[in-house]
């Protein structure tokens, strides 16, 4: 059989025949004939292609190009240049209908021109198993730099000026926290790098160090030089095996290279990191937790001061920084502290990385100046909330942070702001709300992680929390009553001023802002008894609308509790009594005839 | 390793791989491999990459693992570097979409537009 390699559509409508069409198709097969591509081009005379004005119309496949107003002296061209040479004859093409331009490019989606990629500069780029990809992109220079050009000192200055601040949740100037490291005097001093990353929902930390690793390592080594340890821990979840298994072969490279181990650069220094898994204990990401833990005990925080610097890991002077916090810092030796301290606003420097998570179109990690509005990242970067749904609310900062309403969207993200509007930075989970979600249950959610999650070290946070939680749920049960949320207050400020450390006392925050953007949801499911939302089931009602209903008796066969009865092809009535709210009527019907209130 | 220049021989011999402007001299292609890639499947399709590059002996071309490029609901994703093109990145790839890419793309030079991200993003809207 004869290989068709094109065809060549003619359009044999009435208007494109009045055109003189079939003289064109005639001439085409003449001309096909003599090029010797009989075999290879077919011929087809089409029906009106509904464009009679730009007629007579060829279409040439496979290319699908578009000749309009064809005159029969276009036709040798046609043949000639783009049936024979495959070069499509542009000037003849039909150009008003521009032909629909898709960005084929990641680069050219609004998703990620307003980035800004510093932490995850390499991620997505290089191969994280390769220590040359990453030495290709000036990986380990900044270390280099360090330990030829730069006194200890002089990297805790840099650091200092860039004004670079703990990227975990805290937001501790991280300079700061190497001098008091440096100035504290000890024969041992260690760094540990905390990839413990508990907050629900966000995962930048794994993505960094499951797609550059090394950036970790070389910014710990330099760490190390700065405060004078030699030795470095890095603390990851045994639950991200990637990114465990790309830091042991980075590790392995770094040592192979002499980039870790003895006399690195022939400097005289010598740093080695470990790896510690953590078995997910949301407490172990507190910093005092995790040495603990680090050491061998049950992961439960202690007292501060003193303070890691002080005295961290095996009571030597320690400093824990964030994996985000460590990916900066290679790049901000390398391009200077200005630069750095050049991006973002007054008192927050530098990018910070998202995870996007909730009611919205793009979900994933983006990475921003830090200034940048809660309404940029959602809408700009994000796409806005699925479904045409509104926007009603923003989590940030998980089972620690609160929630920024709608009439906040246009706040800059950065430290100090979101403090002051009750929620925090954290380690940059953003999880989105629209108008489906309760604002009371989101409240109760947050709280029940933070339930589980306590080490039970201390009796505010062990029994606070529980309690409050009981008033949660009985709140959303429909049994509110009132002075509910004045006891939740109570309990709130009590849990906070006196648990031991930073989990129970920041647990109470969801449930007090929620308080403070959206009391009036929390009155209306104590006092109205009813979920503005219409979220929580207790005060769901099903109800059969009668004119819709065909009584075709699917709901009645669906209902567990045959809560549903009728006659067919008459409407069927709940018996309110015994529903217990499962919806699945509603995903029966097939009219939409049962409205959820 | 003992100084800054072995340093930059190991970065001379290795950018040519990574170069990511337009004057690259080879194609590299990457496929996202971080937990989201793989979670959606992204190791098959590494799989067929490497299977393709051997059918048609493009020993030149570097196939490589990468890690998340942020857009995890669009995983697997893979993203074509050619020598004077701009990257083209394709989304929700699958392995019977490869040797397509390969043909058209790697061979010929001409992305396939149906696989790209604006392409999906454009036609996919919720």
């Amino acid at each position: 059989m004869a290989l068709i390699r094109s065809q060549v559509l003619v359009c044999g409508g009435t208007g494109c025949s009045s055109l003189n069409s079939q003289g064109i198709y005639d001439r085409f097969e003449k001309k096909i004939a003599e090029s010797g591509l009989s075999n290879e081009v077919k011929m087809v005379r089409t029906g009106c292609f509904g464009l009679c004005e730009l007629g007579p119309i060829v279409i040439v496949y496979p290319e699908g190009s578009f000749y309009a107003k064809v005159k029969l002296e276009d036709v040798d061209k046609i043949v000639s240049e783009h049936l024979v040479k495959g070069r499509i004859v542009k000037e003849l093409l039909y150009h008003d209908i521009p032909e629909k331009v898709y960005a084929t490019s990641l680069n050219d989606i609004e998703f990620y021109k307003k980035q800004m990629r510093v932490a995850l500069r390499n991620c997505g780029v290089i191969d994280p198993e390769k220590i040359d990809e990453y030495i290709a992109l000036d990986g380990y220079t900044a270390l280099a730099k360090c330990l030829t050009e730069y006194t200890p000192k002089d990297v805790i200055d840099q650091m200092k000026l860039s004004g670079l601040r703990g990227r975990g949740g805290g937001g501790f100037p991280t300079g700061t926290k190497w001098e008091f490291a440096y100035k504290s005097q000890d024969d041992q001093k260690y760094v540990v790098c905390n990839g413990d990353e508990g907050d629900p929902g966000a995962f930048m930390d794994r993505s960094v160090l499951e797609g550059d690793p090394h950036a970790v390592l070389e910014a710990m080594a330099i760490a190390g030089y700065a405060i004078g340890a030699n030795q470095g821990y890095i603390y990851v979840r045994a639950e991200y095996p990637v990114a465990v298994h790309r830091l042991v072969i980075a590790i392995g490279q770094a040592r192979e290279y002499g980039l870790l181990g003895k006399n690195i650069f022939d400097k005289g220094f010598d740093f080695d990191i470990e790896i510690r898994l953590g078995s997910g204990a949301f407490v172990c990401g507190e910093e005092t937790a995790l040495l603990s833990s680090i050491e061998g005990n049950r992961g439960e925080p202690r007292p501060r001061p003193p303070f890691p610097a002080v005295k961290g890991l095996f009571g030597k002077p320690t400093i824990i920084n964030n994996v985000e916090t460590f990916a900066n810092i290679p790049q901000i030796i390398l391009k200077g502290a200005e630069w750095f301290a050049s991006i973002g606003t007054e008192r927050s420097k530098g990018t910070k990385v998202f995870a996007l998570g909730g009611k919205i179109n793009n979900t994933g990690l983006v990475e921003v100046p830090m200034g940048t509005t809660v309404r940029e990242i959602i809408y700009d970067i994000g796409g806005g909330i699925p479904n045409g749904k509104k926007f009603k609310a923003a989590q940030t900062g998980g089972p620690s942070g609160g929630c920024i309403p709608a009439s906040l969207i246009d706040t800059p993200v950065e430290y100090d702001t979101l403090i002051a509007i009750g929620s925090m930075m954290g380690s940059g989970g953003l999880i989105v709300m629209d108008e489906d979600n309760c604002m009371v249950d989101i409240a109760k959610f947050f709280l029940e992680f933070t339930v589980d999650e306590s080490c039970g070290k201390c009796t505010p946070c062990r029994i606070g929390t529980r309690r409050m939680l009981d008033i949660l749920e009985r709140i959303t049960e429909g049994n509110g009553k009132e002075g509910d949320i004045e006891k939740l207050e109570a309990l709130a400020d009590d849990i906070k001023s006196s648990s031991l450390c930073g989990l129970g006392q920041t647990a109470p925050n969801p449930v007090l802002s929620t308080l403070r953007y959206f009391r009036d949801e929390y009155e209306a499911h104590i006092f109205k008894k009813t979920c503005p939302a219409g979220h929580c089931k207790a005060f769901a009602k099903y109800k059969i609308i009668s004119d819709k209903c065909v009584g075709c008796g699917l709901c009645a066969k669906g209902c567990p509790v045959n809560a549903i009865s009728g006659e067919p092809k008459k409407p069927y009535l709940i018996d309110q009594d015994k529903c217990i709210k499962c919806g699945v009527c509603m995903e029966k019907c097939r009219f939409s005839a049962i409205l959820k209130k | 390793m003992k100084s800054i220049k072995d340093l930059a021989e190991i970065k001379k011999n290795t950018l040519t791989n990574v170069n990511l402007q337009k004057d690259r001299k080879n194609a590299r292609i990457v496929v996202g491999l971080a937990t989201c890639g793989i979670a959606a499947g992204a190791k098959p399709v590494l799989a067929a990459f490497f299977e393709e590059m051997k059918k048609r002996k493009l020993s030149e071309v570097t196939v490589s693992q990468t890690g998340c490029i942020g857009v995890c609901r669009l995983e697997p994703m893979v993203e074509v570097y050619l020598p004077n093109q701009e990257k083209v990145t394709y989304v929700k790839v699958t392995e019977d979409m490869v040797p397509r890419i390969v043909a058209e793309h790697i061979v010929n030079g001409n992305p396939v537009q149906e696989y790209t991200i604006g392409y999906f993003e454009a036609n996919n809207n919720n």
